[in-house]
């Protein structure tokens, strides 16, 4: 059992810290709404002037192509790499494994080089093919992990009806597999859509490949102090993913705090 | 630890992974070399680089300016890994004993800072230090308007106000981490302390600390991760400055290739964050699991 005053300061401080992790969001939204009054006036010269219908467009391209291509490939290996017993597979493994310990620092600045030496700089592709490789990177690590911990049975079974490795795959582990590749989804989505620095350096001159963090950052060095209107543009920029979060914040928390988690 | 995948030999297997591994090789473990390669020559970006061996290296950890930049980094490490850890440890450790309802929309709530662009963060907490935001306001009604200031632009506070954006956003994650954690403690092993007559503070070291070692360690990886990679809030909030005054690792690297022409010092910040990393996540794993 226990006691009531434990009970009172266990839900005093829950709610102390969920105060303050919302103040700073809640002072995003109440100026960009100019609530209570609630008016449109910021959100929509914001919209106009930091060209944000663009810049959503271009990430909105970004992050689906990033997410398609990633989940596909992570899927393919992460089965391989879970279920089947080939010479090198478990170094492969933890080649992909050590990808998500190399940080962006590390590699942008060479990426900026390469990337520029066969122009692809200042292009959407060349922003997207780095953000494949880091999303692929996690993406196996959790694909084989799923793939592992399927039941034996299930592939066994199949295979005594003689499907082959693919049709395994695809008619029978991944429409089981769902709730993991929404996972691996979701994340990479988040990811991918707040992306800064990788773009921040490849889209250095072309305004018309900017994604929407970019643009909120061109726009707030041009609107220093203009409190509402940058507000009005973190609002437009954060709320996609924080609408997804909302609704599957459990597949964004179990697949964040995985991350970290080694075999 | 069980290296060998479950399953019969399969040769095919290598072409399941051919198209991740061609990505991955050409867009992320190709630039590491290249920046390996890279961090051993002085270059400009434009010109011709001569040949500069580890003297990159050397001037990362001799340059004061850098050394600074690495100082700042121990500092942030306390503000984003060690003070949310220990806060967060003290405060779910007073609660493991309660099983709260409403679990899941404190985690819901406590978490969404990981989730906003930083960009988002950054526009958000500039107001908040600004001239007339919220602390300088709530100072100033308290009598205290002496202390206000402009937090970002101040040199000897723009340094700690940066961190205490990282520790706000960290802050949740590791409560999350550690209620998880400790919902899964089983409550006997509280009532057998109670009834050996332990106090808060046994109780803490004898059945709390040992039950959430795992979550400690995912949550000091993560954090200390987060407080090295942390380019984004420097960009966005104070370019570095007042000065140097919050100059990192993370941002030497695009001020050192873009502002001052030193790529392969640049290169060179670069590789020595990723190697602190791993050494990082190797030693945090390794004292939690308890293994030499």
């Amino acid at each position: 059992m226990t006691s009531r005053a434990e009970r009172l300061t266990t839900y005093t401080v829950l709610s102390l810290f969920a105060v303050v992790a919302v103040f700073p969001l809640l002072a995003v939204v109440s100026q960009a709404l100019d609530l209570p009054h609630l008016s449109f006036g910021a959100f929509s010269e914001a919209w106009r002037r930091g060209h944000f219908a663009r810049y959503l467009t271009n990430s909105l391209i970004v992050v689906t192509v990033v997410v398609v291509v990633a989940s596909v490939l992570s899927i393919l290996a992460g089965y391989a790499l879970g279920t089947m017993e080939f010479r090198g597979g478990s170094l492969l493994f933890y080649v992909f494994l050590a990808g998500l310990m190399v940080p962006t620092e590390a590699v942008v600045i060479p990426l900026y080089f390469d990337l520029r030496s066969v122009g692809l700089d200042n292009t959407l592709p060349g922003l997207m093919l780095p953000q494949i490789a880091q999303s692929v990177s996690f993406g196996v690590f959790w694909m084989r992990a799923y793939f592992r911990s399927a039941p034996r049975s299930l592939i066994e079974a199949a295979r005594i009806d003689g499907a082959s490795s693919w049709t395994t795959m695809r008619r029978v582990l991944i429409p089981v597999g769902r709730p993991a590749i929404l996972t691996m989804v979701v994340l990479i989505s988040m990811w991918t859509w707040n992306e800064f620095l990788l773009a921040l350096v490849i889209i250095n001159s072309n305004e018309s490949r900017r994604t929407a963090p970019l643009g909120l950052s061109i726009f707030q060095g041009q609107h220093q102090t203009q409190y509402p209107l940058l507000m009005a543009g973190a609002l437009i920029v954060a709320t996609p993913v924080v609408l997804v979060y909302v609704f599957l914040q459990r597949h964004f928390i179990a697949g964040m705090l995985s991350g970290a988690v080694k075999e | 630890m069980n290296v060998r995948p479950p399953g019969e030999p399969r040769r095919i297997g290598y072409l399941y992974v051919l198209p991740a591994f061609v990505v991955y090789a050409l867009f992320l473990l190709w630039p590491l070399l290249h920046g390996a390669w890279l961090s051993l020559f002085h270059w400009d970006g434009l010109t011709v680089g001569t040949w500069a061996g580890a003297a990159n290296y050397s001037q990362a950890v001799s340059d004061p300016q850098l050394r600074g930049a690495f100082g700042h980094a121990v500092v942030l490490l306390f503000f984003y890994a060690i003070l949310p850890c220990v806060i967060a440890f003290v405060l779910v450790s007073a609660m493991a004993r309660t099983r709260p309802r409403g679990l899941t929309f404190f985690r819901t709530v406590l978490f969404l800072p990981q989730v906003v662009a930083m960009v988002a963060v950054a526009v958000a907490w500039q107001w908040i230090y600004s001239e007339h935001g919220p602390i300088n306001g709530t100072l100033r009604l308290a009598g205290l308007g002496g202390l206000a200031r402009g937090w970002l632009g101040d040199f000897d506070w723009a340094l700690p106000s940066v961190g205490l954006i990282g520790t706000w956003v960290e802050i949740g994650l590791a409560m999350v981490l550690f209620l998880a954690g400790v919902q899964k403690i089983p409550r006997e092993l509280y009532e057998a302390a109670r009834v050996d007559g332990a106090g808060a503070f046994r109780e803490f070291f004898a059945v709390t600390l040992p039950g959430l070692r795992r979550e400690l360690a995912i949550a000091l990886t993560l954090t200390t991760v987060a407080a090295l990679r942390n380019f984004d809030l420097i960009y966005l909030t104070t370019s570095g400055g007042p000065g140097n005054a919050t100059k990192v690792p993370a941002y030497e690297v695009y001020n050192r290739t873009f502002n001052t022409g030193e790529v392969g010092l640049a290169c060179a910040i670069g590789i020595i964050i990723a190697v602190i990393i791993f050494a990082f996540t190797a030693v945090i794993n390794r004292v939690v699991e308890g293994r030499p």
